[in-house]
C-alpha cells in the first residue's frame, strides 16, 4: 500500500478530535488548506488553537478523525510522521533555539542530520537564511546573547533552512517585547511573499489583514467562523467572533 | 608534636595505597555511569514496566549502607555453590572486584538518579523544536537532551565523585591495601596512627579537591556561552530593507 499519495491539498484535516484527560481540546476540526495559501488562526485562548497547529506535524497526537499533510496520512506510523516533519517548518511562541549552539549551529543541525548535507553545504543555507532576516552578523552568537525578537528571527531562518513547503508558526509574536514585535512581523510578512504554504496562530490582526487568504476563528476546540479577512473583520457572522474582535482590536 | 620523620617514612606506601584508590575509585564511576545510563531512562519512561523496577533498584540501593553492600558481594556471594561453581567466581573471590561491583552498583542508583533529574530538566519545548526539525529520538538525545543535561548533572555529579572516592576506604575492610588499608598497616608497623592517619587524610584532600577544581573548570568551559550573564541585548536595530549583512 503506498503511504503517502499527492492528491488533495496540502493539509486536509476531517473531523480531528483531541482530547486532554476529560477536556475536549479540539471537538471534531475540518479543514483543508490550499497550495501556497496563508491561513491566520485565531480565538480566545484554550480555545484549541495552538494544539490544531500541533497536530499537523504531529506534535501532539491527535486522538479521532484524520489529517492527510503533503499527501501522508498521519498516523502511528513513523515514516509518514517523517516525511511529514521534513516538509513542515514550525516556530514556536517561545523560540526553542539550542541553547548549547551558537545561532549558525542551530540553523545547521537538521539539514545535516535530516537532509544529509555537508557542513560547508548546511553553513550556506544556514547564511543565506540569516541574511534574509536580517541577523547573519549574530551567527556565532549564542542564543542567549540576543534578544527576543532577534531570537525568534533566527528560529524563522532554522525552520527556513529545512526548505518546508509549509510553515506553522504558533504565536511568534507573543511572548516578545512589545517593541520587538514589529521586526519579526515583518520577517513573516517576508516569509509570506515566497509563496510558502503559511498556517499561522496569532492576534496580529494587521498581519492577518495583510497577509492572510483565510481567518479561521476558533472558540472551545471547534472552528467557529472562517473567512477572507476584510470580510471577517468587517462583519463577523457570529456574536462570539465579535466579542472576540472587540477584545483584541481595541 | 608531630614527627615528620614518620609521615615521610609512611609516605611512599601510603602513594601506592592512593594508587589501589585511584584504580577503584576510576573503574567503580566507571561501571556506575555504565548502568546509570539505562537505570535513568528507565526510571523516567512511561512505562511502569521500565520505570518500576529502575525505582525500586534505586530505593533499596540508597537503603542500604554502603559496607553492608561490600559484605554481601564479598562475604555472601560466595556461600552460594552455584556462584563458586560458576566461570564467574574468579572474579567474586577476589576483593578487588568484589569492591568495584558493590560500589559500583551503588554509585550507578545515586547517578541514575542524578541524571534523571537532569533529563528531566531539559525544557520541553527544545525536544518539541528538535522532533519539529525532523530529528528522530536518537538524535534529539544526542545532539539536545544530553549536551543539556550533562551540563545541569555535573556539580551534582561532581558530589558523587568525591563521595565514590571516599567510600573506596570500604575497601580496606575486606584485605584490600587501599590508602585507608595502607594506612592501617603502617599504623601497625609504627604505632603512630596520628601522623599515619592524617598524612593518608592529607592525601585524600588533595585527591578530591583537585579532581573537584577539574570537574568545575570543565563545568564552566561547557556552559561557555550559553549562561553567559551580561545579555548584550542591543537596545535599538532598526530593520533597514535593502543593506546587506556583511
Amino acid at each position: 500500500m503506498e503511504s503517502c499519495s499527492s492528491e488533495g491539498g496540502t493539509v486536509v484535516m476531517s473531523a480531528v478530535t483531541k482530547r486532554f484527560g476529560s477536556f475536549a481540546a479540539l471537538k471534531g476540526i475540518g479543514l483543508s488548506v490550499d497550495r501556497g495559501e496563508k491561513i491566520v488562526i485565531c480565538g480566545p485562548s484554550g480555545s484549541g488553537k495552538s494544539t490544531l497547529i500541533r497536530c499537523i506535524n504531529r506534535i501532539e497526537k491527535h486522538d479521532g478523525g484524520s489529517i492527510v499533510v503533503e499527501g501522508c496520512l498521519l498516523d502511528h506510523r513513523l515514516t509518514n510522521i517523517d516525511k511529514v516533519r521534513r516538509e513542515v517548518g514550525m516556530v514556536f511562541q517561545s523560540f526553542n533555539l539550542f541553547p548549547h549552539m551558537t545561532v549558525l549551529e542551530n540553523c545547521m543541525l537538521a539539514p545535516m542530520l535530516v537532509r544529509g548535507l555537508k557542513a560547508a553545504e548546511a553553513e550556506d543555507v544556514a547564511i543565506s537564511y540569516l541574511r534574509r532576516v536580517r541577523i547573519a552578523d549574530q551567527a556565532a552568537k549564542y542564543p542567549s546573547q540576543l534578544s527576543g525578537g532577534q531570537q525568534q528571527r533566527v528560529a524563522i531562518a532554522r525552520a527556513m533552512c529545512m526548505k518546508p513547503k509549509i510553515m506553522l508558526l504558533d504565536e511568534p509574536t507573543s511572548a516578545l517585547d512589545p517593541e520587538m514585535v514589529k521586526e519579526v512581523l515583518n520577517t513573516m510578512i517576508e516569509l509570506a511573499g515566497d509563496g510558502m504554504t503559511m498556517i499561522c496562530v496569532t492576534h496580529e490582526m494587521g498581519f492577518a489583514r495583510q497577509v492572510a487568504d483565510r481567518v479561521i476563528f476558533m472558540d472551545e476546540g471547534a472552528i467557529v467562523e472562517e473567512g477572507a479577512p476584510e470580510q471577517f473583520f468587517r462583519q463577523p457572522k457570529t456574536q462570539r467572533a465579535r466579542d472576540f474582535l472587540s477584545q483584541v482590536l481595541h | 608534636m608531630l614527627d615528620f620523620s614518620i609521615m615521610a617514612d609512611a609516605f611512599p606506601n601510603l602513594l601506592k595505597g592512593a594508587g589501589m584508590t585511584g584504580r577503584l575509585s576510576i573503574l567503580i564511576l566507571l561501571l556506575g555511569m555504565m548502568l546509570a545510563v539505562p537505570l535513568a531512562y528507565a526510571r523516567n519512561a512511561q512505562s511502569i514496566w521500565l520505570h518500576g523496577p529502575a525505582s525500586i533498584y534505586i530505593l533499596v540501593i540508597r537503603g542500604i549502607p554502603s559496607l553492608l553492600q561490600v559484605f554481601i558481594v564479598y562475604y555472601g556471594l560466595g556461600q552460594f555453590s552455584f556462584v563458586r561453581n560458576s566461570a564467574l567466581w574468579p572474579i567474586f573471590r577476589d576483593p578487588f572486584w568484589c569492591v568495584i561491583i558493590a560500589l559500583g552498583l551503588n554509585s550507578a542508583a545515586y547517578t541514575a538518579e542524578i541524571i534523571a533529574g537532569a533529563l528531566r530538566q531539559v525544557p520541553k519545548g527544545l525536544v518539541e523544536a528538535a522532533q519539529a526539525l525532523g530529528l528522530s529520538w536518537f538524535q534529539t538525545q544526542r545532539k539536545v537532551t544530553i549536551p543539556l543535561a550533562v551540563r545541569a548533572a555535573l556539580p551534582a555529579y561532581e558530589n558523587e565523585v568525591i563521595l565514590t572516592i571516599k567510600a573506596t576506604s570500604l575497601a580496606s575492610t575486606i584485605t584490600l591495601l587501599d590508602l585507608t588499608g595502607a594506612a592501617r598497616l603502617e599504623v601497625s608497623n609504627t604505632f603512630a596512627p596520628y601522623e599515619v592517619f592524617l598524612t593518608a587524610g592529607a592525601i585524600y584532600f588533595c585527591i578530591t579537591t583537585s579532581l573537584s577544581w577539574l570537574l568545575r573548570r570543565f563545568e564552566v568551559r561547557l556552559s561557555a556561552g550559553h549562561r553567559n550573564e551580561e545579555r548584550r541585548v542591543k537596545e535599538f536595530q532598526p530593520v533597514l530593507p535593502g543593506i546587506p549583512d556583511h
